[in-house]
């Protein structure tokens, strides 16, 4: 895969803050990359230098091989989709989404076309003569959506694209995100937060930490071999455990009830369960860290041997599902 | 009617009691007096007719009247280009900064409008600041003849009333979202179209609330053009003053304030219209 947008050492400071530093990432054609980051991670300020919003004081942005770090934002061919979707409260869905090709001058017949095929795309034809505040949330953001992808950019930014929905809007939107992805064929960079949506959506995840890059790779890699203790404890839940100036991180899923062989094996207390529908989180008190590891077991596994609150059970693992951090 | 209803009555009435007394009444004589005959040694003819109100129709009056309308005008405009970049500086300096700026553009309404007039007497005049800043500048020729002039008088007017339009814009453009400017450029507009297509369009009520606010004032102002104006320039509100004042001719006069209000009147109905306009789609947004 080639690459299509290349972060070379780009650092932004504000004032004495520096939120971006010497921050170096490739981006491929056609993928669907997250950026993800607690706030203050330098995530947003990221994609703001790539829209065109701020200027990086070091460092090349290039997008297929052209510096692009000082042109402003209406002359590159980079769309943003705003967190609070930014639509134009005086125009109609209609001539929001003609408003960026009106810009290019296009003609008439042209933009009509254009219009009405993402607006059929994004399911907005019925409402192609509504103002943006007679129009649902979840319609206002496929109007936001509509409106960058029509101009056909080379990269797509959205911005905590699914931040203002509701939960079960949001689980459904993050598939149709990525459908639409790949029907248009463009490559989008989604900044989030939401550590979930992340691994749901895309098919590399950056994840940020006070203006530097501390791990790329594709959900699997950063799920199961997280590249620093941070990383491990942002992304899913993870348990911790001390040992000789080392910190063991094991996830909840890969702890075993009553193991009939493990590596190690440790007693317990159960201090809290939780039925979750497919599966069962248990909240086991040992002598191994202060706070009570965190045990997943499927549903069929939590038949087998039914265990209660207070009950004292065996826990065991294999060290290979272990990561080491010396951090 | 219930209790809600009768606590309301009651509130308002100490205002409806002032308007009535100091408003409604006092119109009312004024309108009445203009179908009156003015007597032969000034005072009033208790007689029926319309002749005062025909007399506006001549086009000695109705000159006054365009004149007014014109020096009204030329102000409403250079005060609303003026008062509006004003008003967008305002709105994108920092947050913590901006009452401070809309105190200072406000801070001439805590004089007499009477002493901001003589100042610019003080400005103008042949031997003034101006005249005196020229020759320090090595000027040699005759000093120039600014007051006393059209220019003087819609100067005048423009300084006495920017703050209305500075605070009438001021109001859209500070709850104006920076990120729709933004999504502009964004979406490949330049900043000029940015302007012209999203931050005017979005902010054009206020304009129009600023513009209403100053041409309303300065049809019917009579002390800038007396001032500034040396008399020279007559404008309705010197008319008026003239025939209650030094013609006694109170029934004219009459029937030219009742012109005034009325040119006043309609405007303030098709400002209050527009912005009735504009809550009325937000309102039916939020039924829909």
């Amino acid at each position: 895969m080639t690459t299509l947008l290349s972060i070379d050492g780009v650092t932004k400071r504000f004032g004495r803050v520096t939120a971006v530093d010497r921050l170096s990432l490739d981006i491929r054609e056609n993928e669907f990359f997250a950026l993800l980051g607690a706030s203050g991670s330098g995530k947003t300020t990221l994609l703001r230098m790539l829209a065109g919003f701020e200027t990086p004081e070091e460092g090349a942005i290039c997008l297929d091989g052209a510096d692009i770090a000082h042109v402003p934002p209406n002359r590159r061919p980079v769309n943003l989709m705003f967190q609070s979707y930014a639509l134009f409260p005086h125009m109609t869905v209609e001539g929001n989404i003609a408003y960026g090709l009106e810009m290019e001058r296009l003609p008439r017949a042209e933009i009509a076309t254009r219009v009405g095929e993402i607006m059929e795309i994004t399911e907005l034809s019925q409402m192609a003569r509504r103002k943006p505040d007679q129009l649902s949330g979840g319609q206002r953001q496929r109007v936001a959506l509509a409106r960058a992808l029509v101009k056909r950019p080379r990269l797509l930014l959205l911005d905590e694209p699914l931040g203002a929905l509701d939960k079960k809007l949001r689980a459904a939107m993050q598939l149709e995100l990525k459908r639409l992805q790949d029907e248009v064929g463009i490559t989008f960079i989604v900044v989030t937060h939401d550590q979930e949506e992340a691994l749901v959506m895309a098919d590399r995840i950056a994840i940020l930490k006070d203006g530097r890059l501390l791990q790329v790779g594709t959900p699997h890699e950063v799920y199961e071999a997280p590249a620093s203790r941070y990383a491990a404890d942002f992304i899913g839940v993870m348990n911790f455990i001390n040992s000789a100036g080392r910190t063991i991180a094991i996830r909840p899923e890969r702890i075993r009830l009553f193991p009939d062989t493990a590596d190690r094996t440790v007693e317990g207390r159960v201090t809290a369960r939780a039925y979750h529908g497919l599966d069962l989180m248990l909240h086991v008190a040992t002598g191994l860290s202060p706070t009570p590891l965190v045990v997943r077991l499927t549903a069929e596994a939590a038949d087998r041997r039914p265990v209660a609150q207070g009950d004292t059970v065996t826990l065991g693992w294999n060290d290979a599902d272990t990561r080491t951090f010396t951090d | 009617m219930n209790a809600s209803n009768a606590r309301s009555t009651a509130l308002m009435a100490p205002a409806l009691a002032w308007l009535t007394a100091l408003m409604v009444i006092p119109c009312g004589l004024i309108l009445a007096l203009g179908f009156f005959r003015r007597g032969i040694y000034g005072g009033i003819e208790y007689s029926f007719t319309l002749e005062n109100f025909a007399l506006l129709l001549d086009p000695l009056y109705a000159g006054i009247f365009l004149t007014s309308a014109r020096i009204a005008g030329t102000a409403t405009l250079i005060a609303v280009v003026i008062g509006y970049a004003a008003a967008y500086a305002i709105a994108a300096a920092p947050r913590h900064r901006q009452p401070l700026l809309l105190f200072l553009a406000v801070l001439p309404f805590w004089s007499n409008y009477l002493i901001r007039t003589y100042a610019w007497i003080v400005l103008l005049n042949r031997e003034g600041l101006i005249t005196q800043f020229l020759r320090m500048m090595g000027y040699e020729g005759e000093p120039p003849s600014l007051l006393y002039t059209e220019g003087a008088v819609i100067v005048g007017l423009v300084y006495n009333y920017l703050p209305f339009v500075i605070l009438a814009c001021y109001a859209p453009l500070s709850r104006l979202n920076p990120e729709l400017a933004e999504a502009s450029r964004d979406l490949g507009a330049s900043a000029f179209t940015t302007f012209r297509r999203v931050i005017l369009p979005m902010t054009l009520h206020g304009i129009a609330a600023g513009a209403v606010f100053v041409f309303v004032l300065s049809i019917g102002n009579f002390i800038t053009p007396a001032l500034l104006g040396g008399g020279r320039f007559q404008m309705i509100g010197n008319l008026i003053y003239a025939q209650f004042l030094t013609a006694n001719d109170w029934p004219f006069g009459a029937a030219l304030s009742m012109a005034l209000i009325a040119i006043m009147l309609g405007l303030l109905t098709l400002q209050a219209m527009a912005a009735e306009k504009g809550a009325g789609e937000r309102r039916e947004v939020l039924d829909g």
